[in-house]
């Protein structure tokens, strides 16, 4: 018997694994079309289904939340920071480590790695460790310099493997040509990394809005957005309210990535994608 | 001919760098060096040192005299029922997201037009960074009394189904948010696109001249699926364990919202270091899963797990 191998090299699957793959993709949205379809429910109290009827009501009721919009904001500023920092850090480390090897560069990929790799409760309570025999009040500042923490490693795989793709020539014709170093950076390396930069940003954006592990551990009083979301599961009340605000956070994490793929589409990968 | 003018001292900086690529990139290196040595390594190291400080039960204070006695502690039957709990979920959500992963991995990589496949791509990564808390949040309505599962068990008249299900000792529970089965759904779900798009990047790479090979030998598909593609799809299925395995080692929000209860190491951590105040012990226990992620680390390495990360 000879396997079904068409001349483009797809196979045509059998109807069991057809209906295990597209089994598995809806698996994987099920939940999610849950959440989109909760936020518009008419219920006070959303756990019943199917939902008996759909209304826009709540999302008026929690954009009048004070601790909603605080939160949506503190979250908004936290992300942008973290991403700022992640952005600088993971360019630099990017530019230093992919072209030469020397001794320990090893050990410095393994170390951008660790506070991704290892559980986010070691990461978050070793930070908070560390801020406390400092003496650093947790606060905005401590939850900006966790999340920036575990998101250089993500610019960095983004930026590095677009450097590896940039010819070095094009450096050195620049500086042949007389411009300096800043000059070289501005007009050569940066519009070369800028959408890989911008991907590696956009992913760092969306994995620092919803990051909830280390922050429980280094918010100190300040409530961010996923810390606000666990506290009102733990504590059900305002259950219409927490849909909608479920869906907007899902949307806000889901749309960079979405851009994040759009920018790096055509031969450069995004991290993650094992390419 | 005008001589050529004095470089500037930016242009001079910029050469002077580049005739010393050391002294460059030590420049570069620093701020990244910085920040994660002292912030990350030094707080780290410095966790894992308290672990030998003593807590005192009596007035609940740490002093420090070193002791190894919080890791003696870790082996308490209670402690080690943790270890055990927590190492039988991860090893068992491994297990499972693989055998799910593996179709849809299989079909996105040898099955599909690229226009599919983009789909697939797409549809696996948007629910992979889709935010973990609203994730577990669905679960939690889609397990309740009265919640999605539960209505469409009755719908298919599957009621009698999820009781009996219910009844295993083990994985059951009063109903499914609060038993062993739900607990296990919920990491699976979560963890599941962290095992795919390894396995798919494996799967991808087979060259079709191997597949060709073994249907022209003789062999079926089945045995061509068993004997040629699941050999050279172990690294896949190592890389994408390393996640499932230690993402779940290390949680504590799913423990905490789903299943029964009872410690988990991540809400153990969580509690010493917290209501407990005991942050000696909360150290030792932190290194449990950096142990056994490294433990595990070394066996998928040998499975050439990092070649296919």
């Amino acid at each position: 018997m000879r396997s079904d191998l068409t001349a483009g090299g797809a196979e045509s699957p059998s109807w069991l694994l057809r209906l295990a793959a597209w089994g598995g993709l809806v698996f994987l949205h099920f939940p999610i079309l849950i959440i989109l379809l909760y936020a518009f429910n008419t219920e006070e109290a959303a756990f019943s289904f199917p939902p008996k009827g759909f209304t826009l009501h709540w999302f008026s009721v929690a954009f009048g939340r004070e601790d909603v919009l605080e939160a949506i904001g503190l979250s908004l500023k936290i992300a942008c920071l973290a991403t700022v920092i992640a952005m600088v850090l993971g360019t630099l480390a990017a530019a230093a480590l992919y072209r030469r090897s020397f001794f320990g560069k090893e050990s410095l990929t393994l170390m951008m790695v660790l506070p991704i790799a290892l559980p986010g409760i070691i990461t978050g309570l070793a930070l908070l460790n560390g801020f406390k025999q400092l003496g650093i009040e947790p606060g905005v500042l401590t939850i900006v310099i966790g999340h920036a923490t575990f998101c250089v490693v993500i610019v960095y795989n983004n930026v590095v493997a677009r450097f590896r793709r940039t010819s070095y020539s094009l450096i050195e014709a620049s500086m042949d040509l007389g411009a300096d170093g800043w000059q070289t950076f501005r007009y050569i390396i940066l519009p070369n990394l800028s959408s890989a930069l911008l991907a590696g940003g956009m992913l760092a954006f969306a994995l620092s809005f919803d990051e909830l592990i280390v922050t429980t551990f280094t918010a100190g009083h300040e409530k961010p957005l996923p810390l606000w979301l666990l506290n009102q599961l733990t504590r059900p009340r305002d259950v219409p309210v927490t849909n909608v605000v479920a869906m907007l956070v899902m949307l806000v994490t889901m749309v960079p990535v979405l851009l994040a793929y759009l920018l790096s589409r055509g031969g450069d990968s995004v991290a993650g994608s094992g390419k | 001919m005008t001589p050529p003018s004095a470089p500037t001292p930016m242009r001079r900086i910029a050469s002077m760098l580049y005739r010393r690529p050391n002294f460059y990139l030590l420049l570069l290196l620093t701020p990244p060096l910085l920040w994660f040595g002292i912030i990350y390594i030094g707080s780290l190291l410095s966790l894992l040192w308290q672990g030998f400080y003593t807590f005192d039960d009596f007035t609940m204070t740490v002093s420090t005299d070193l002791t190894l006695q919080n890791f003696v502690n870790l082996f308490q039957p209670a402690n080690y029922d943790i270890i055990l709990r927590t190492l039988g979920m991860a090893i068992a959500v491994t297990l499972f997201s693989a055998l799910l992963a593996f179709p849809v991995a299989y079909y996105m990589a040898r099955c599909c037009s690229e226009r599919m496949k983009a789909v697939f791509y797409i549809g696996v990564m948007l629910p992979m960074w889709a935010s973990y808390i609203v994730k577990v949040y669905a679960w939690t309505l889609l397990l309740s009394k009265d919640g999605v599962l539960y209505w469409f068990a009755s719908l298919l008249h599957l009621d009698g189904v999820v009781d009996a299900l219910l009844q295993l000792p083990g994985i059951g529970g009063k109903t499914l948010s609060t038993s062993n089965l739900g607990r296990f759904l919920v990491f699976t779900y979560i963890w599941l696109p962290f095992m795919i798009l390894p396995i798919q990047a494996v799967l991808e790479r087979l060259p079709p001249s191997v597949l060709q090979a073994s249907a022209d030998l003789g062999a079926t598909p089945r045995q061509t699926l068993l004997h040629v593609i699941l050999p050279l799809a172990v690294p896949g299925v190592a890389a994408g364990s390393i996640f499932t395995f230690s993402l779940t080692l290390g949680d504590y929000i799913v423990p905490q919202l789903v299943g029964p209860p009872g410690y988990f190491l991540g809400s153990m951590v969580y509690a010493q270091q917290g209501a407990i105040g005991n942050m000696p012990m909360a150290a030792a226990f932190t290194l449990v899963p950096i142990v056994l992620i490294a433990v595990y680390l070394s066996i998928v390495k040998r499975m050439g797990a990092f070649d296919a990360l």
